[in-house]
């Protein structure tokens, strides 16, 4: 019957109905994923001579390029010295099996790999994991500085009852940030499962409390939009996001490994004391002062108490001293001086005139994208030494090494940097 | 007794130390600064072109690319892999069977035009005397992030670091970086210093990626050290009496004055190093409170084992 209806339907209100079809899949999901999904993604197929689909690369790796570079954002202070409670919803909602195996496996594999990735761009940084179940907070691990604490702590404990209280998971994690040195940021990243908090008072006051004691107060959702929680994002000033899949939901996550822009109320900008220890000779024995043993070989001498630790970054147990070593400052200093992002060489054919197109990538010498050339892709220049470099170049360049090879290898540019 | 096929592939990346200044005074001073019988740099280019042979010998399937570090480019010389010469240059038939003589030819004729380069550029800047080891790191490891996402079997990637000239220290912030993306991607960073002093980056560079630092005490004896020591693949290296690594300095520098220390001030914002205390940061210009100069007192410490 409907196909006949339809046929009935003059041509000019075929059309019509098409757009209406377009849109239906984006109406079906909620308004908060619409910001998520790939609109339009059929466009990125192009069909080649032979009458096969193929997805236009170039169009593909520009694409990249402008989600990667909506994320970098422009060039800011960072808060680099952070103090994070990681707040877990184990309540009856994260045993649903909507992800396999459910929610609260997939968010432990998440946070494993966030908390490795934390302390490795936040080498000075604190964590700590609170979890949310039976309507009240337990705090799973203190801040501290190694990963592996918390892992085996999250490990050993899953198990998922009860209700989860937003209220409560909040003033237990105020309740030690307060405590935290005025250089430091204070954040709390909520992983949350339910659709509802059970909370014992008002919850907008502890809202309003966390913005006053200047935690930065993010949260991942996993099942929709909660208004609490969008609210108690905007007033800190943290992040607001729902996972659409389990793909989505760790690079929600993961996001929130890199430092934030800092903001100067948020902490008071402090010339801080710090050691930096020499390693022990191999051989020696010494009682160290973390664990009460005596240990041979390795560890770390506190150069103001001679006290020795086993492994950096800590505090010295008998001084109170920050120990580190220089590679662990060393490690955050590429947010300070990032690598400028790179711009496509658009027109190849007029940038062919002015000067000859270089036929390899200056980083890993493959072969670039010219006029007529059979490789297919983006062409990326360095604004300041101008080379030319291809796209997986420009991907690990900006990610991962935050050197530019080009400015890296010419001593004028370089010489320029370093004044 | 492999646990993987690939485990004896190799792909090596060599970095070549050229840069006219360091074997200018090395020349001048016929090699007695660094005490024992010197090296001459075509004695050095020598060594290690019979080295690149020897590694491309070990195995049918190694690799190796040659990259030069100059005082004011770096450049790549050679790539094993490649069908014709590095910037698609004029490759003689010759050079495209890869007989071991055009081989070294080739070699010997990308060294040729880059120190010819290096002149030109050495003529218009005079003071510039350390090598841009941070620039041939980088490239370096773009280029094995190639290998890497090419096809399986990936061989076990390393650079050769075959340096000469002093650390530079306004690259410490970019030797850094390439030396946490190695080891962030499992590349092995070994250096073989020929020059007379040790290099503090090297030797970081070494111990965080689990290389092997070596500064051999005769430099003329180059090729005998190349062959012991740094031909070995990395699996071989754990049966092997190899240089055991010298201690590690991790002090740091100050920014103000680069003394190294061992106890500073540390800038809250962008954790630039001071040695003294100062009311703002010279790197980012954040102005300081007096009060919370010294370290925290109020956080509880934990009794340990509790």
């Amino acid at each position: 019957m409907m196909d006949m209806d339809e046929r009935e339907v003059p041509l000019q209100l075929d059309f019509e109905d098409d757009g209406v079809e377009e849109d239906e899949p984006m109406a079906d999901r909620g308004a908060f994923e619409r910001q998520y999904a790939d609109e339009r993604s059929w466009e990125e197929l192009q069909e080649d001579e032979s009458g096969m689909l193929r997805v236009d690369v170039a169009q593909q790796q520009r694409q990249h390029r402008k989600r990667m570079s909506a994320m970098a954002g422009p060039r800011i202070q960072r808060g680099i010295i952070r103090y994070l409670f990681v707040l877990l919803d184990f309540s009856r909602a994260a045993a649903e099996m909507d992800l396999r195996p459910s929610r609260m496996g997939i968010v432990v594999d998440c946070v494993e790999a966030f908390v490795r990735e934390f302390f490795d761009q936040n080498p000075l940084s604190h964590l700590g994991v609170i979890l949310l179940k039976d309507g009240i907070a337990h705090q799973l691990t203190d801040l501290s500085g190694s990963p592996e604490t918390h892992i085996r702590a999250l490990r050993s404990n899953m198990e998922s009852t009860g209700d989860a209280s937003i209220q409560n998971g909040l003033d237990l994690a105020r309740g030690y940030l307060t405590q935290i040195p005025s250089y430091g940021h204070r954040e709390v990243l909520l992983v949350y499962s339910a659709l509802s908090t059970i909370d014992p008072g008002d919850v907008m006051e502890t809202v309003q409390e966390c913005k006053k004691a200047n935690i930065r107060c993010s949260v991942v959702g996993l099942s929709a939009e909660i208004y609490i929680c969008k609210l108690l994002c905007e007033q800190t000033g943290g992040m607001y996001s729902v996972a659409t899949n389990e793909g989505h939901l760790k690079e929600l996550i993961m996001e929130h490994a890199p430092p934030p822009a800092a903001q100067a109320e948020m902490s008071v900008a402090s010339l801080v004391r710090m050691g930096f220890p020499q390693r022990g000779a191999e051989d020696a024995v010494a009682l160290c002062a973390c664990h009460r043993e005596v240990k041979m070989g390795g560890g770390y001498t506190c150069p103001r108490c001679k006290a020795r630790v086993c492994e950096l970054p800590t505090q010295c147990h008998i001084c109170g001293l920050t120990l580190v070593s220089s590679p662990h400052l060393a490690r955050s200093y590429h947010h300070l001086f990032p690598v400028s992002p790179f711009e496509e060489v658009e027109n190849l054919a007029s940038a062919n005139g002015r000067q000859s197109l270089s036929k390899s990538c200056y980083g890993c010498l493959q072969e670039l994208p010219t006029p007529g050339g059979k490789v297919k892709g983006v062409r990326l220049e360095c604004p300041r030494c101008r080379q030319h470099f291809c796209f997986d170049c420009d991907n690990y360049i900006h990610e991962s090494l935050h050197n530019c090879p080009g400015c890296e290898s010419n001593s004028v540019i370089l010489s320029q940097l370093s004044q | 007794m492999a646990r993987n096929p690939t485990d004896d592939v190799s792909q090596v990346v060599l970095l070549l130390d050229v840069n006219p200044f360091f074997w200018g005074a090395e020349a001048a001073s016929g090699g007695r600064s660094n005490g024992s019988g010197g090296l001459a740099f075509d004695q050095y280019f020598q060594h290690a072109l019979m080295f690149v042979n020897g590694i491309l010998l070990l195995n049918h399937t190694n690799r190796i690319v040659i990259i030069a570090t100059g005082s004011s480019t770096c450049a790549f010389l050679y790539d094993s892999t490649a069908t014709d010469g590095i910037n698609g240059s004029s490759v003689t038939s010759k050079a495209n069977k890869k007989t071991q003589v055009s081989r070294t030819e080739l070699i010997t004729k990308s060294m040729q035009e880059f120190v010819s380069k290096e002149e030109e550029a050495s003529k218009e800047s005079s003071q510039i005397q350390y090598s841009n080891i941070s620039g041939s790191l980088s490239m370096a490891l773009c280029y094995i992030q190639r290998v890497l996402r090419g096809p399986l079997p990936h061989p076990q990637a390393r650079i050769l670091c075959l340096q000469g000239s002093p650390d530079a220290p306004y690259q410490y912030i970019s030797v850094m970086n390439s030396i946490f993306s190695a080891q962030r991607n499992g590349v092995v960073i070994d250096a073989c210093v020929v020059g007379s002093q040790h290099s503090a980056f090297l030797q970081q560079a070494t111990h965080i990626t689990g290389g092997i630092y070596m500064k051999p005490p005769q430099p003329d004896g180059l090729f005998e050290y190349l062959m012991m020591v740094f031909t070995t693949d990395l699996f071989s290296r754990q049966f092997l009496q190899l240089p055991r690594p010298v201690g590690v300095d991790f002090r740091a520098s100050c920014f103000c004055h680069k003394k190294t220390i061992d106890m500073g001030f540390v800038c809250s914002v962008c954790l630039s190093i001071f040695c003294k205390h100062h009311q703002t940061c010279s790197t980012c210009g954040a102005t300081f409170s007096r009060s919370n100069s010294t370290t925290v007192t109020g956080m509880k410490r934990k009794a340990p084992g509790s």
